[in-house]
């Protein structure tokens, strides 16, 4: 298959392939082809993708870009959400895959230094035996890479006890887009000076290439104890996690999974969902032997006076185990049912659950779809997924304004856009709707700080309406249209 | 156009006068090393606090914001000083949603009355920090000041959710919001925790409120040699017990506090044996889960070789609880002259303990150590008098404390000093080239050098 000719490209990718070798470079479209796509619904396909093996090379393949004028992105497993990891604009991608290593780990003070491209879980796989683990678990965690996380500042289902990536990241190497090498942060985790690593987690790359990461380990608890709590209306669940929060109690994970979805997840997975019932809550409660009792027992009697029909509690690890792959392949579930979904990530208070959760209904049988919900309750995560036919151009028009309406209303109740998997390309056109002029030009000016010329991932974050210099790379006259537009 | 004498005048006629300050016994109150601003301002909204950053961009004056000034002594001295801030008359709470567990308060909101609000609805703020009975919450966020809760709760970046600041183009902004979970947009409230000032000021924060624990209890154990008491502070904070703060006290430490204390009618008659080393664990929860901890605490104690140890009545873990709270305030006043320094290294070994303490006496200093929660070393260098040499000791060992702390890649700032010292003392730059980051971050925020300049070394 041929591949578009460009000069500057068809440059960049013959000095490319003399630093790293044929083995570390792709070219051809047949191959770039699979780079393409994240987890979202967008699209953006690079010029060139490259798997560097250390810092240096990073830095040489930056300055290469930079003096091609080449727009970059980096992309860990391109699990992401949001289109992040996509490039919108062609350019190099910098897969991170093949610096998959765990440098350094030190039990005694909590720390791991690792590159990039580890899988999250297998941090947790390294620590284990000294009854360590790395906290931040999204669902993808078996194949997300800790690089993707901390460009996303990614959460899961138990962040809600124990904070997202960013309350897990002490230090950071980073390569800036003129391939300067700078580290930010230390290992005991106070910064001197600014928190730089509290502003570059979540960053989504538009900032810096990070290279490597120092990470804190969190101890295993000595009891935990998980909950189904099962429920004959939707209502009774959402105001059981209103209260539960509004009461001061604390689960380390509280999630919810509406009927529709979980028959669809058992179907799949037979973790054990009651198929008959409206709702149900996967609740956790993590500690001291003697505060776990007490906080499940709370929990229990919150769950009973809403009406709860049973409360069990998993017996041993494999009911849970069980329980939490039902959760955790949900998503995956949901892709047997449709061609398409579209998932969601707006925020709102807790409080307000009850009617959100009424409201999403309502817009889903306005516009003819089924929106399922599957999310992170304890902390007013929705996720909304709206199934529908991407191949039939008004069901995606549909899909997208039925997207749109959730979203404004979760922004109407004092929420926000999205709460761990970025904005990306996807969200981007709305965040006019959060933030306004001033706004935007600050952090324009961070942007520019760090990535003046706009060559790390542009067209992400920042509104293609709202200029912000995102188009002035080499690859703008391949930036998309904007699914909102 | 606008001068020192004039400047004033020049912000009555924008603000009013009630909302200005220039007599020079007033300014005294707002000194910063020995700097005074030209006039004090107090903006009633933030409005207000745009027009006036507005003011300053057109007659390029330097701004200091400033709450109750319980901290204004961190930080390197201001290379510029003209108008100081004052954020306290911004007072209200926007938004305290208790169901959410989230709350949006002005910047300077005393915090001990955020507490009595918040305590209403059986909710805290877990910054348990000093000058706890006037400082503001905006003051305690730009001060990075240490709260003695940071091992169970975190500090401030762990729960401050979003800010709301006016920049230094003269524009209100806002970042993050006011739900738990949020990774819409760059995180730039991150950055004013520690801030000093350098990057806005700050008009409103939005926080995660926590419920207020059942109860809580305090355990001390006390120890002959350093090495005990921190090998003991070590196995307690590697027990996965869920603990509130966990302190090492010095001989030194314990004594002033004895000290104190006498002067009060409370005492702990624990601390009279001015030899011992201590450590102080607090926690929080049910009752079984106090009993649990405090079991695990008397065990940990007599393997340990402590030499004495106890569950601390209710009232003498609040005292104790509440002067470690403080240790920054009484510290900094502990001896005629005093260098306080907060030092941070990877892991505080015995070993680094030592070192620092050989360097105050090599200055024949005299010195207390304070041993804080996740390993946060306060050091409180002593002078006996003000005399010249006093205060060259004072910055010799100031200026070796700093070297020894990046030798161990770890950093030191001065809390407080005379400002002989604190002019003197610079701190070193991060490691990892990271300052030339630090300065284009500052110009992002603040492109025309108008906010705290020179109080962060290295973003100036």
């Amino acid at each position: 298959m041929s591949v578009k000719a460009d000069p500057a490209i068809d440059a960049l990718r013959r000095e490319l392939l003399v630093l790293l070798g044929s083995s570390d470079v792709l070219t051809q479209s047949e191959d770039l082809v699979l780079y393409e796509y994240d987890g979202s619904v967008e699209k953006g396909r690079p010029d060139v993708v490259v798997f560097p093996r250390t810092t240096e090379q990073v830095s040489d393949i930056v300055k290469l870009a930079a003096r091609h004028e080449v727009p970059i992105v980096g992309r860990g497993a391109g699990t992401g959400l949001s289109g992040g990891a996509l490039a919108r604009s062609g350019g190099v991608m910098i897969a991170f895959s093949r610096m998959n290593r765990i440098l350094y780990v030190d039990t005694d003070s909590r720390r791991a230094v690792v590159q990039p491209g580890v899988v999250n879980q297998d941090i947790t796989r390294a620590v284990e035996d000294a009854g360590l683990y790395f906290a931040p678990d999204p669902s993808s965690q078996k194949a997300c890479t800790i690089g993707g996380n901390v460009a996303e500042n990614a959460g899961g289902p138990h962040t809600l006890a124990y904070g997202v990536t960013a309350n897990h990241i002490v230090a950071l190497e980073l390569v800036l887009p003129d391939g300067e090498i700078v580290r930010i942060g230390n290992e005991h985790g106070d910064p001197q000076g600014y928190d730089l690593c509290g502003l570059l987690v979540g960053s989504e790359g538009t900032l810096a290439l990070i290279t490597e990461i120092t990470v804190k380990l969190s101890r295993e608890a000595e009891a935990v104890k998980t909950l189904l709590a099962i429920f004959d209306t939707v209502d009774d669940a959402s105001q059981t996690v209103a209260e539960i929060t509004a009461r001061g109690i604390t689960p380390t994970a509280c999630e919810m999974l509406d009927g529709w979805t979980l028959r669809v997840v058992e179907d799949y997975i037979n973790a054990g969902f009651p198929r008959d019932s409206a709702a149900v809550l996967l609740l956790e409660v993590e500690g001291l032997r003697e505060a776990v009792e007490i906080q499940a027992a709370a929990i229990e009697e919150v769950c009973s006076e809403n009406h709860a029909r049973e409360v069990r509690v998993a017996r041993n690890d494999s009911e849970r185990d069980l329980l939490w792959k039902g959760r955790k392949n949900a998503f995956g579930a949901l892709g047997r049912i449709a061609p398409g979904n579209y998932v969601l990530d707006g925020v709102i208070p807790r409080s307000k659950l009850p009617q959100a959760l009424r409201h999403i209904q309502k817009v889903g049988e306005k516009y003819g779809f089924h929106i399922g919900n599957i999310f992170h309750a304890g902390d007013g995560n929705l996720h909304p997924i709206v199934m529908f036919d991407p191949r039939d151009a008004q069901q995606f028009a549909n899909a997208v304004s039925a997207s749109e309406e959730i979203i404004r209303y979760c922004l109407e109740l004092g929420g926000t856009l999205t709460g761990e998997h970025g904005v990306g390309m996807e969200k981007s056109e709305l965040m006019p709707l959060l933030f306004s002029d001033a706004d935007f030009d600050l952090m324009r000016r961070v942007h520019d700080a760090f990535n003046p010329n706009s060559s790390l991932n542009p067209g992400k974050i920042f509104p293609l309406s709202k200029g912000c210099g995102e188009i002035r790379v080499a690859g703008q006259r391949r930036v998309p249209a904007s699914p909102y537009k | 156009m606008t001068t020192a004498a004039n400047v004033g005048v020049r912000l009555e006629s924008l603000l009013g006068a009630d909302r200005v300050t220039g007599a020079a016994e007033d300014l005294q109150d707002f000194a910063i090393a020995g700097l005074l601003p030209s006039a004090v301002v107090r903006p009633a909204s933030a409005e207000e606090v745009t027009q006036v950053v507005q003011f300053a961009l057109k007659e390029n004056l330097s701004l200091i914001p400033c709450g109750s000034r319980s901290k204004l002594e961190i930080g390197a001295p201001p290379s510029r000083y003209d108008v100081a801030v004052d954020t306290t008359s911004l007072q209200s709470i926007a938004h305290y949603d208790a169901g959410d567990l989230t709350l949006a308060v002005d910047a300077g909101l005393p915090l001990r009355r955020l507490t009595e609000i918040l305590a209403e609805k059986n909710q805290f703020l877990p910054l348990a920090v000093p000058c706890f009975e006037s400082c503001t919450v905006a003051g305690v966020v730009a001060s990075g000041i240490d709260s003695s809760l940071r091992l169970q709760y975190g500090t401030a970046r762990d729960f401050l959710i979003g800010a709301e600041f006016v920049d230094g183009a003269g524009k209100l902004c806002k970042s993050g919001g006011r739900v738990v979970k949020n990774v819409t947009g760059y995180d730039l409230h991150k950055l004013l925790v520690g801030s000093l000032g350098t990057l806005g000021i700050i008009t409103r924060l939005n926080f995660r409120t926590f419920p207020l624990p059942e109860s809580s209890r305090g355990h001390l154990a006390s120890f002959a040699s350093v090495e005990d008491a921190l090998s003991y502070y070590k196995i307690v904070n590697a027990t996965g017990l869920p603990l509130a703060n966990v302190e090492l006290l010095s001989p030194e430490v314990a004594s002033i506090i004895a000290a104190i204390l006498k002067r009060t009618d409370l005492s702990l008659s624990r601390f009279a044996e001015s030899d011992k080393w201590y450590v102080y664990v607090a926690f929080e929860g049910h009752e079984s889960v106090l009993r649990r901890i405090a079991e695990e605490l008397e065990k940990h104690a007599r393997e340990g070789r402590a030499q004495t140890h106890e569950l601390l009545e209710q009232t003498a873990d609040e005292t104790l609880g509440g002067m470690l709270r403080e240790a920054y305030e009484w510290l900094r006043w502990s001896a005629p002259q005093v260098a306080l320094v907060r030092i941070v290294v990877p892991t505080a070994l015995a070993n680094d303990l030592a070192e620092f303490a050989r360097i105050a006496q090599t200055n024949s200093l005299q010195h207390a150590l304070l041993v804080r929660a996740e390993g946060v070393l306060y050091l409180a260098l002593m002078a006996s008098n003000s005399d010249e040499a006093a205060l060259a000791a004072l910055r010799n060992a100031v200026r070796d404390i700093f070297l020894a702390a990046r030798e161990k890649k770890g950093h030191a700032k001065l809390l407080h000093a005379p400002v002989t010292v604190t002019a003197f003392a610079a701190e070193p730059p991060p490691h990892g080239l990271a300052l030339s980051v630090e300065k284009r971050v500052r110009q992002a925020f603040d492109p025309h050098n108008i906010f705290a300049p020179g109080r962060i070394v290295g973003a100036a």
